[in-house]
């Protein structure tokens, strides 16, 4: 194991962002920022209720649009996938959010924040599936993502 | 009122998944690379996260209330149960294999690339086929 590419100053800044996003957002509007959870229920329609929704799915893009614009020298991007595994990454983490009521943000950051049990299982568990998918992908079957 | 809130909400969870390059694949797969090639970059991601929601969900939780809405609407399942965990699993290894979730596949859309939008056409695709499936007679 070799450590590479480690930003733990603009990690953590970035961290700290999302942390008060999420502070804002529950204190202000009640509601967890889960973006799973946003988008899947935007997807239903755009009204009145689902307005807020979308409008923080805009906010995403504008913040890291923002961001890109501010500092271009950090805007590193770097992706092996073909165009079938993202396809199917996509399909995978659509549907398992869904079923699973959660991701990253919804129970890793708010579930987490809350001590709930289910987002503890649900973030020890996509990790370890997180990471043995990668070791498979990328120590065993060799040369993927 | 509550639409600005999420507006700028939004834009504040966009900028940070941007500056701590959360929206760089590789990232994330690396962060998962536990035995080969690890960035624990997103543990400090997380960890700055949680170091504030941790902390302000306690004293925001205790209010009858939020301030711009009724009440709070939070998850009301306690039960872990195996939608939960074969949820999570699924949701792992599309994250294993992509490096997106869905907040910095949104993100990433801003950086140009193709892949951020090849990833979200799955990941609408996913959602639609999971809200088919609870609708279908069972």
């Amino acid at each position: 194991m070799t450590i590479v590419n480690f930003t733990p100053g603009s990690g953590l800044a970035g961290g700290l962002f999302i942390g008060v996003s999420a502070a804002l957002l529950l204190s202000l509007n009640g509601r967890l920022a889960g973006i799973s959870g946003i988008l899947g229920s935007a997807m239903s329609g755009l009204n009145r209720d689902t307005l807020w929704r979308w409008l923080f799915l805009a906010g995403l893009l504008l913040g890291a649009t923002v961001e890109f614009w501010v500092a271009p020298g950090v805007r590193t991007f770097n992706s092996a996938s073909s165009w079938p595994t993202l396809l199917l990454a996509g399909l995978l983490v659509g549907y398992g959010t869904r079923l699973g009521n959660g991701c990253t943000s919804g129970h890793g950051i708010c579930g987490l924040a809350r001590l709930s049990a289910r987002s503890t299982v649900a973030v020890v568990t996509f990790m370890l599936s997180g990471a043995v998918t990668t070791f498979i992908v990328r120590h065993i079957v060799g040369g993927g993502a | 009122m509550r639409n600005l809130v999420s507006l700028i909400a939004g834009t504040l969870f966009g900028f940070g998944l941007a500056l701590a390059q959360m929206t760089n694949p590789t990232k994330i797969i690396n962060f998962l690379d536990v035995t080969g090639t690890w960035d624990p970059s997103l543990a400090f991601v997380m960890g700055g996260a949680l170091l504030v929601s941790l902390v302000s969900f306690r004293f925001i939780l205790r209010r009858p209330r939020p301030a711009f809405e009724q009440r709070f609407h939070l998850p009301t399942r306690r039960d872990i149960d195996s939608r939960l965990v074969v949820g999570a699993v699924l949701f792992g290894i599309g994250w294993g294999l992509g490096g997106f979730c869905p907040g910095p596949g949104i993100a990433a859309l801003a950086s140009g690339h193709w892949q951020p939008a090849v990833f979200m056409v799955g990941l609408v695709g996913g959602v639609l086929a999971f809200q088919r499936q609870e609708q279908a007679p069972a």
